[in-house]
């Protein structure tokens, strides 16, 4: 029992067993795993890597020379070939000014979550950056995505659930994920000066952030909200922005930076879940999360999806409840939550209940074998082969986290081949009989034991072992 | 031994220890029917798609994005008079000429609120409620057609099978390998070491069927698909990922309709296959004749284009089903797009569709018809024509549709004569 713990703790809470970590984790996986909530936040200090406002008031001025190329390019009295060069070299600028920020910021996350000894805290980190999704399939969000997770989620990750909800949503990268930087209140001070032009154009809210918000951020898809709530809200938050994000009325303030604009901002009171918010400008979304943050539906939503991702795909539902009482008792403090997670008695009985994700799969294998990360596309390579490309969900509501999501045949094949190149390429470096009960300890079967002890080779070895139905799941 | 010889060697040994019962390649149906789903994940925007030229009340809503009649500068492609093609849609046109397009507007599934989540979740599931079931209505539909027996009925082009093709019925899932190939000793111990594990034996001998299905292709689209130079087509859950410049879209699509054709031109392949395509929930910048929605089904057309190359003499014995999970407010919002919406077309396309045809019981756009004073009203439940296509074309017994496949659903009453008898 107690061994089968620490397989439970350093795979199911953590990101897959380091050679020697079983034996550390010793008698009981709960203290190592609440030891690991008692240090500071998981901050990413990399001098090479950017902030979000850095990059995005490079790529702010870099559209700029963009445009101002293209200009010159129409301009030029004979355009022809040399004009379709600068078009084309311009649309590659922003793609390749981003490029790297992405490799770079892949590269720094995927050597954290290699080497780290706080692997719940890693895990917990990648839950809410999913949790929050934005996806580098938008523009500028692949030059934003890495700083977005060490700025927004980081510093809260052992924080409040209402500090971390506030500092995603006034985030740059969430605001332009969601389009909520150009939404406009149709009676704002700028709309209606527009609209007294000689050409007037309308401007007015887009809803896609006050949406997602209530479904996906807080109070889940039943959470007892409506369209009215979506508008109403929607219109509280005009004027969430960013500096010097465009011109006209989204012209002006720092560059890259949040700003509130007073001017795009709907003016009067509003009623969002039956609750009226008074005019306070900016103050008025802060409150209108701030209760969203405390809302019984919010910490049912929240419960629900920890216990999905710790516990099962469809988790027992008085562990919800208790998650949920949790949450609510403390104000949202996440690690009172996280702690009544690791004594939920049902997170430890069934030991290989949740099908990895791709990226969990990737993650073990990279700690298991004690690879090292090279910098740049070959971070990313795997992830992208095995079909889960880092920070690329493809929409708002992040990765799924159930089984018949990930366990596809194609999919199963895609991890074996990698299994297979990886053993391929350590050849007899490693020794997979050895690892086993080192990575698998007690969940390790006789199945897997004798076909790894009976490989044709040590690099068939190493394919069995990344293959096996205990390394394919967690 | 490469994987994919060894491979061909079980086919020929079909019913041998590796391959078993699984794979057992006899085509016992005598039609031919083949069905191409594919998922429009983000809510295409059918006012944009299809746009409704000749109702009155279209051009204020749209405003400078209304696309304009026929014959204008950027003007829609004709289809009959009132309604047109956005129009990035020149082979779908083409399409509806020939009588092999068939467009439904003002449709809804029986789904009412706006997250995409929940939205695709009844799309896929096939009952009226989001998570009511775990199982999608297409595969429980091919567990009850007729001539699905022993063999891989359908198969989603992607890693992962999307939940509208889960289910009782056996399925696979294929996508191009970028990686090398395994060696016949070591597929054949972890055939042994997945033995007592009900998921990854399954599993394992499904990717096995799959790529023994597309090495036998041997037209050679899908051994085509060198694993270095195949670009990245889809993501995990299988999605396209058309949120880029156009020509790589274009590439993406054209790499995933080879693969369907791959598999559905052959005699004893799967018979339906289902893909998707995101990219669609066009909250800002959507733009009109041209801009990012235009690309976006600039490079759906060409896909289907090819797809209909590829598909050869299949194409006549074809339907492509194009659906997604709603639609988009009839008003364009304050950021030049539009929010999350009820109503919205589906498109029927394919030799084997009675086409030419918009089938639609307009409800109009006046404020009056607005569903809830912003979206385009449902007039025609999408339940209705999935049960046509499903009992016309392949086969599956009315009794079963409305028991199996799309329970609860009385009120959707089949709509027949889709599908060329």
């Amino acid at each position: 029992m107690r061994e089968s713990f620490s397989a439970i703790a350093a795979n199911r809470f953590g990101l897959g067993a380091r050679p020697g970590e079983l034996a550390a984790i010793a008698a009981d996986g709960r203290d190592w795993l609440k030891a690991q909530l008692r240090a500071g936040p998981p901050v990413l200090s990399d001098p090479q890597l950017r902030s979000s406002q850095e990059t995005l008031a490079q790529a702010q001025k870099l559209r700029q020379e963009i445009r101002a190329q293209r200009k010159s390019a129409e301009g030029a009295t004979a355009p022809g070939k040399a004009g379709a060069d600068v078009a084309a070299a311009a649309a590659q600028a922003l793609p390749q000014f981003l490029r790297p920020i992405y490799l770079s910021e892949v590269t720094a996350r995927l050597r954290a979550a290699v080497a780290t000894e706080r692997p719940l805290i890693e895990r917990l980190t990648q839950f809410w950056s999913n949790h929050f999704a934005v996806s580098v399939d938008k523009q500028l969000l692949g030059g934003l995505a890495g700083s977005f997770e060490r700025e927004a989620i980081r510093p809260h990750v052992l924080g409040t659930f209402g500090d971390l909800l506030l500092a995603v949503e006034t985030h740059p990268a969430m605001l332009l994920y969601l389009d909520n930087h150009l939404s406009v209140g149709p009676h704002s001070q700028a709309a209606l000066r527009l609209e007294r032009r000689a050409q007037p154009r309308r401007l007015g809210i887009n809803e896609n952030l006050a949406r997602e918000i209530l479904e996906l951020h807080t109070l889940g898809v039943g959470g007892g909200y409506t369209q009215a709530d979506v508008t109403a809200f929607a219109e509280v938050i005009t004027g969430w922005s960013i500096g010097g994000e465009g011109g006209g009325p989204f012209a002006g303030g720092e560059p890259g930076k949040f700003l509130f604009r007073p001017e795009l901002h709907e003016p009067g009171a509003k009623r969002v879940l039956g609750t009226a918010y008074a005019d306070g400008g900016y103050g008025q979304g802060v409150a209108v999360l701030r209760d969203l943050a405390g809302h019984p539906s919010t910490a049912r939503f929240i419960a629900l999806k920890l216990a999905r991702h710790f516990i099962a795909d469809d988790p027992p539902p008085q562990a919800v409840g208790r998650l949920a009482r949790a949450f609510t008792g403390s104000g949202g403090d996440l690690p009172t939550v996280y702690r009544a997670l690791i004594d939920s008695r049902e997170a430890w009985v069934q030991p290989l209940a949740k099908y990895k994700t791709p990226s969990d799969y990737i993650i073990s294998g990279f700690r298991g074998l004690t690879l090292p990360v090279e910098a740049g596309q070959p971070a990313l390579t795997p992830f992208g082969v095995l079909g889960q490309r880092v920070w690329e969900p493809g929409s708002p509501a992040g990765w799924p986290d159930r089984s018949a999501d990930w366990d596809g045949a194609s999919a199963l094949m895609k991890r074996i081949e990698w299994a297979d190149a990886l053993g391929q390429r350590l050849g007899n470096r490693r020794d997979a009989a050895a690892l086993a009960p080192q990575l698998l300890g007690a969940n390790l079967g006789a199945a897997t034991r004798s076909a790894v002890a009976h490989a044709a080779s040590a690099a068939q070895a190493v394919t069995l072992l990344l293959a096996a139905p205990e390394f394919m799941r967690r | 031994m490469q994987r994919r010889e060894f491979l061909n060697l079980g086919t020929l040994l079909a019913g041998g220890a590796l391959l078993t019962s699984r794979v057992a390649f006899a085509r016992t149906d005598e039609r031919r029917a083949r069905l191409v789903l594919i998922i429009m994940r983000g809510a295409l925007d059918g006012l944009a798609a299809v746009p409704p030229y000749g109702d009155r009340d279209y051009a204020a809503l749209r405003g400078e994005f209304a696309l304009r009649a026929p014959g204008e500068a950027g003007g829609a492609l004709p289809l009959d008079g009132f309604f047109g093609l956005h129009p990035s849609l020149g082979f779908l046109q083409e399409c509806y000429a020939a009588r092999e397009l068939t467009v439904l507007h003002a449709l809804a599934s029986p789904y009412r609120e706006r997250s995409h989540f929940d939205g695709q979740d009844v799309l896929e599931n096939g009952s009226p409620r989001a998570h009511a079931l775990t199982t999608g209505w297409l595969n429980r539909a091919l567990a009850q057609a007729p001539g699905q027996a022993q063999r891989e009925a359908g198969v989603a082009l992607g890693q992962n099978v999307p939940l509208v093709m889960r289910g009782p019925a056996e399925v696979t899932s294929w996508s191009a390998s970028k990686l090398g190939a395994l060696d016949e000793d070591t597929l054949a111990r972890i055939t042994d070491l997945y033995a007592g594990d009900p998921l990854l034996s399954v599993r394992f001998a499904d990717a096995l069927a799959a790529d023994a299905i597309a090495s036998a292709d041997r037209a050679g689209s899908l051994a085509a698909m060198a694993p270095d130079t195949a670009p990245r087509a889809m993501s995990a859950a299988g999605t396209l990922q058309p949120a880029r410049p156009a020509q790589a879209n274009g590439a993406r699509y054209a790499q995933v309709v080879r693969a369907a054709a791959g598999f559905l031109r052959q005699e004893a392949g799967p018979r339906v296959a289902v893909f998707d395509t995101t990219g669609w929930d066009t909250h800002a910048n959507e733009g009109a004749a041209a801009g990012q929605l235009a690309g976006r089904l600039s490079a759906l057309d060409s896909g289907l284009a090819t797809l209909r190359q590829e598909l050869g003499p299949v194409w006549s014995d074809t339907v492509v089903l194009l659906v997604t999970e709603f639609g988009r407010t009839a008003a364009i919002n304050g950021t030049r797009g539009t929010d999350h919406g009820t109503a919205t077309v589906a498109l029927l396309v394919g030799g084997a569709v009675a086409g030419g045809r918009v089938i639609a019981d307009w409800p109009g756009l006046s404020a009056r018809a607005l569903y809830q004073g912003r979206d385009l009203a449902p007039t025609l439940d999408l339940r209705s024509v999935l049960k046509g296509v499903l009992q016309e074309h392949l086969l599956v017994p009315p009794r079963e549709l409305e028991r199996t496949v799309f329970p609860d659903s009385r009120t959707a009453r089949p709509l027949t004569g889709l599908v060329r008898t």
